[in-house]
């Protein structure tokens, strides 16, 4: 089997998965218990805590723990919304943002917010001088996702993070779902308030995730309760799940230093052998994008085909994003770039990880070329 | 990152005359306990100041960890190039750049202890000036209130340049002034106390009052968590637990309710007077704000300080609550002092405690507990538990887990 699905998930670590077994197993009390079986496993949340604010290098106060990247980022742009919506009622983002923060803001726009889709040009990539234009007086939070999940693309965070130095009102969430681990950033220099992580894109338990909310930064919670959380997000703790997101997290940052390097050569290969078949047209710009994304169109051949066609020879890769590929229409962000109907609805995404190697390259390449002669001799018929 | 070494400023330590080398020795010590684990990194003595090489550290990480420190006034970071001036103007315009995305004003400062250089101060501040300004943007010189101040140093082997300055923790190096008993409770303010003892180069002992079952273990742990944040500061720190409960029970048993308080806090000094002695440390720090609560107002201070005679050291007694707070967040102990466990003040507090109690009362009261057997037994009891800075606070027993 390729496994090269893993923008939608990733597979779990096999410690992480003993973590979460010997967690759910044995520290099964509930932490806000004040017996001494609450006080292990409260202590088992601040160690984990401790860690991922170590990792991502912020305060363990700053990070609340969330039931994934969606929780994250609904609870990030609403609660900023709701929590500051008297300072004014506009809200920046992207075309291109993943369905769990562009369903976020549409909603927005229906309880009376003014929400401003920023464009992206042909590489997917928003421009800091259109952001710039956007900003008005009442304008409460930009919301730009780091690595576009589809096309791979990296947005320029550190320069939206610097003007909107300059408009301190503003709030600045990033969604880092896909960067994590693979394309660093720096909060507190990128000035960014809030950012949203997912345990299962980094190889930990699925049905847990991360907001990182900068010191001082209120938000109206979405789930209201008990007090976990610093009052942000009510509900007994997903314990199991978010311990073994705290070793998942370890040992992704711990391989992002030395396995970097075969993931981009990983990349840099399928990029090359995919540009010299005929037929395949690369999205993914070359520069500007993470190092485990790439996306391309064979028109004439429909993607689910394609896809179908290579999981009989035990290939795994998909569309669009897993969130939004069982509907039917081109993907909205390869619409945004502007791409013809035609190459935005027949886009394959190949995502990889630390743990994909040159030799599946090769066979993906060798299978690949199988398939679409193949295939293109049937539809011929 | 280009930075290649941080120097190190002192401020209050090169005002010392003779010992100053004491006080260097001992800081240098601190820092490089702080620094072994990272590899290659290299602490050096020069005159008044201290260079701390990185070879390829992050200077961030390295930064953190050295504004721990108490002794050091303030961290410029550095870089070394050769003497060419197309890389001294280049090095300088990267080492602008890297200043962060704030900057919008900068002037250049050069010192030329090489006096045969080619060129002299004012030229080099031109021509560097000149290249920076022509090689950014939204960038403008500023030479009286410049946001950044490019600080050249031409020197016979090297050139020198730096423009991030960053403020050190202050005070005295720890271990330089002796030791004192700290009264730990748990709340907010006593590891605010204890932060501010080992600013002034004190080392601090922890002394915590326990009473089971009235008191938990999450109330120990609370202690235990909160000493082993301060080891950041003070470095290993050894907490004596003194097991309280009987004290307290008689206590409840033989005083008037409205200076169970009162008498309470007189046993706890008592005890901590012995444990001083057995650790020779000199003083007791505490916590107390006057003010705050009834048992910190002058009546009861008074009251309760006659029973012993080492100097009580109050760096609190004159802040307001929120100035306390504020630095207990700084330092990291506010979110574990906030845990929300009874401790052995608050299971026994009486509803209306005195807020004048008098020393002649006190004493009448006291008059028929056998205080002697009570605070013996108590320290005799006591158990010491001792922590080491950790570069990662990870519980054993989890350790597998993460």
């Amino acid at each position: 089997m390729i496994y090269f699905d893993n923008s939608a998930t990733t597979k779990p670590y096999p410690k992480a998965m003993k973590t979460y077994m010997t967690v759910a197993e044995n520290y099964f009390a509930n932490p806000s218990s004040i017996h001494r079986l609450g006080g292990e496993v409260e202590k088992l949340i601040s160690t984990a805590r401790k860690q991922i604010a170590d990792l991502i290098r912020v305060n363990p106060a700053e990070i609340v723990f969330t039931s994934g990247g969606t929780e994250a980022n609904n609870l990030a742009i609403k609660g900023i919304a709701l929590r500051h919506q008297t300072r004014g009622k506009h809200l920046i983002t992207t075309e291109i943002e993943h369905a769990s923060c562009y369903e976020s803001f549409r909603q927005l726009q229906q309880l009376g917010f003014d929400v401003t889709f920023l464009p992206v040009d042909r590489k997917g990539c928003v421009s800091v001088q259109d952001l710039q234009n956007e900003i008005r007086n009442d304008t409460i939070l930009v919301s730009v996702m780091h690595v576009n999940n589809e096309l791979g693309t990296v947005q320029p965070i550190q320069g939206i993070g610097k003007l909107l130095n300059e408009h301190p009102k503003i709030f600045f969430h990033v969604d880092h779902v896909q960067g994590i681990g693979k394309v660093p950033i720096q909060y507190e220099q990128s000035g960014i308030d809030l950012c949203s992580f997912s345990s299962h894109k980094f190889h930990g338990p699925k049905g847990v995730g991360f907001l990182y909310v900068r010191s001082g930064v209120t938000l109206s919670p979405l789930l209201h309760g008990g007090s976990q959380e610093f009052k942000h997000r009510a509900g007994t703790e997903n314990i199991p799940g978010i311990i073994a997101m705290a070793k998942a997290l370890r040992l992704t940052i711990e391989k992002s230093k030395y396995e970097m390097d075969n993931l981009v050569q990983l990349k840099d290969y399928i990029r090359k052998q995919l540009s010299e078949i005929e037929g395949v047209f690369l999205n993914t710009p070359e520069d500007y994008s993470a190092p485990h994304i790439i996306n391309f169109s064979v028109p004439g051949i429909k993607p689910e085909v394609l896809i179908h066609a290579l999981e009989e020879r035990g290939v795994f890769v998909s569309t669009k994003s897993a969130c939004s590929s069982k509907s039917t229409d081109v993907s909205r962000v390869l619409e945004a770039t502007g791409y013809e109907l035609e190459r935005a609805s027949s886009a394959i995404r190949v995502s990889l990880s630390f743990e994909n190697t040159r030799n599946e390259g090769e066979r993906f390449i060798q299978i690949l070329l199988e398939v679409i002669d193949n295939l293109k001799k049937v539809m011929r018929e | 990152m280009i930075y290649d070494h941080i120097i190190v400023k002192y401020g209050e330590l090169s005002l010392k005359g003779k010992n100053k080398h004491h006080f260097v020795n001992q800081l240098r010590d601190t820092i490089r306990r702080k620094l072994k684990p990272y590899e290659g990194v290299t602490v050096k003595k020069a005159f008044d100041r201290m260079v701390i090489e990185l070879h390829g550290a992050d200077h961030e990480l390295i930064v953190e960890k050295l504004q721990e420190i108490f002794g050091i006034q303030g961290l410029t970071l550095a870089v070394k190039c050769d003497l060419e001036l197309e890389n001294i103007q280049k090095t300088a315009l990267e080492a602008l750049k890297q200043a962060g995305p704030a900057v919008k004003t900068f002037k250049v400062s050069t010192k030329r202890n090489y006096k045969q250089y080619p060129h002299d101060s004012q030229e080099l501040n031109h021509l560097i000036g000149g290249y920076v300004l022509k090689n950014s943007e939204d960038i403008t010189v500023d030479v009286h209130h410049p946001d950044v101040e490019i600080k050249v140093e031409i020197k016979p082997e090297a050139t020198y340049i730096s423009c991030i300055d960053y403020p050190g923790a202050g005070g005295l190096p720890i271990g330089s002034s002796g030791k004192v008993m700290l009264m730990l409770s748990g709340g907010i303010d006593s590891p605010v106390a204890g932060y501010l003892t080992m600013k002034r180069g004190i080392r601090v002992e922890m002394v915590h009052f326990h009473s089971p079952p009235f008191t938990s273990d999450r109330a120990r742990q609370k202690v235990e968590d909160l000493t082993q944040v301060l080891t950041k500061y003070g470095g290993a720190i050894k907490m004596h637990v003194v097991p309280f409960t009987d004290v307290q029970k008689a206590i409840k048993k033989q005083i008037p309710d409205n200076y169970s308080m009162t008498i309470m806090r007189r046993y706890m000094l008592r005890i901590t007077e012995k444990l001083a002695a057995q650790n020779d440390a000199l003083a007791i720090a505490t916590g107390e704000s006057l003010g705050q609560v009834a048992s910190q107002t002058l009546p009861s201070m008074n009251t309760i300080n006659e029973v012993t005679n080492l100097p009580i050291i109050r760096p609190l007694i004159t802040m307001d609550k929120i100035e306390i707070m504020e630095i207990s967040r700084k330092i990291g102990t506010y979110d574990i002092s906030i845990r929300p466990y009874e401790d052995c003040c608050t299971v026994f507090l009486p509803s209306a405690p005195k807020t004048k109690p008098r020393r002649e009362k006190a004493n009448r009261f006291e008059q028929y507990m056998e205080i002697d057997t009570l605070v013996e037994e108590a320290v005799n009891n006591t158990e010491t538990v001792h922590f080491k800075e950790e570069t990662e606070t990870r519980d054993n027993a989890f350790e597998d887990l993460f």
